[in-house]
């Protein structure tokens, strides 16, 4: 089985790549981007029948920093 | 006094750490990651570098490392422990200090001399120094824009736990941060790198207080 595991700086962190992505599709030409946060994906091989939790303690433990980063989780 | 200096693949400011200690009189002991037991040291210190490469996140993977859990039953114990640059990323990642260290606001690598003003005077790290004193130590850093949140960072300030600010804040860290004290006051975490500012040919020797206070202090104990 697989899971994904998406991380991404919390709300209220400011994410000084995803500006500095922003700025460059202005520069593109493409109008109306008032956004950008950029994150990661992590996928995970894992033995058949790992539960949601594990993958949980994973992102807890190692995968995210919960200071300033916030993650999901999901099974394939 | 005896201290170890841990030594991490990336690890690349590990001599220059066991130098200084050494020059201001420590009997210094460089530690390889993949030791599980530390030797009876009264400081760790947790040099600059890019540990594993920076993989996942500055700092991550080696404080999982088997001598990091060794580093934090240490600092558990009392012991006293010294952070610089990727070493404060490492002891945030294993959260004995509070707080992260995300990418400068700028997003280039700054490596340059700043000025830093010693917010407290309250610690074997800094009884050195006069406070309120500015002091010149050189940054290189990617990673070095601190964050904590709010409520954090007024526990940070009611403690008296801000050991350094940037005197012009070089990477977007919140309040100027570039140093924490840990709550028992003897764990330093910073950005700036002392050991590249103890002797005259390094251009500087503002960082040879923060040794030889330690070591006075340590010494004493």
């Amino acid at each position: 089985m697989k899971a994904r595991v998406h991380v991404m700086l919390k709300n209220g962190v400011l994410d000084p790549q995803g500006e500095a992505v922003r700025h460059a599709l202005g520069a593109l030409g493409f109008a109306g981007v008032s956004g950008v946060r950029q994150g990661k994906v992590i996928e995970l091989d894992l033995a058949d029948g790992t539960t949601e939790a594990t993958v949980k303690e994973m992102c807890e433990k190692l995968l995210a920093n919960t200071v300033i980063e916030s993650y999901s989780v999901e099974l394939a | 006094m005896k201290a170890a200096v841990l030594q991490f693949p990336g690890s690349n400011c590990d001599r220059d750490m066991a130098v200084a200690l050494e020059k201001a009189g420590a009997d210094v002991t460089v530690v390889w990651h993949k030791d599980a037991a530390l030797p009876k040291v009264d400081l760790v210190a947790v040099p600059g570098g890019f540990s594993f490469g920076d993989y996942l996140r500055c700092g991550a993977i080696a404080a999982q490392s088997p001598i990091c859990l060794a580093l934090i039953d240490h600092v558990n114990k009392g012991g006293y422990a010294l952070g610089v640059c990727n070493g404060f990323q490492v002891l945030t990642e294993t959260r004995l200090l509070p707080g992260a260290l995300m990418r400068n606001a700028g997003l280039k690598f700054v490596c340059k001399t700043v000025g830093l003003k010693v917010e407290t005077t309250d610690s074997a790290f800094t009884r050195g120094y006069a406070a309120g004193q500015v002091v010149d130590i050189p940054i290189a850093h990617h990673d070095g824009n601190y964050f904590v949140d709010d409520e954090t960072l007024a526990a940070l300030r009611d403690q008296d736990r801000i050991a350094f600010t940037y005197t012009q804040n070089p990477n977007g860290a919140k309040a100027d941060i570039a140093g924490v004290l840990s709550e028992n006051r003897r764990v330093l975490g910073m950005m700036p790198h002392p050991e590249r500012a103890v002797d005259a040919h390094h251009g500087g020797t503002d960082g040879q207080a923060l040794f030889r206070g330690l070591l006075d202090q340590l010494v004493q104990a």
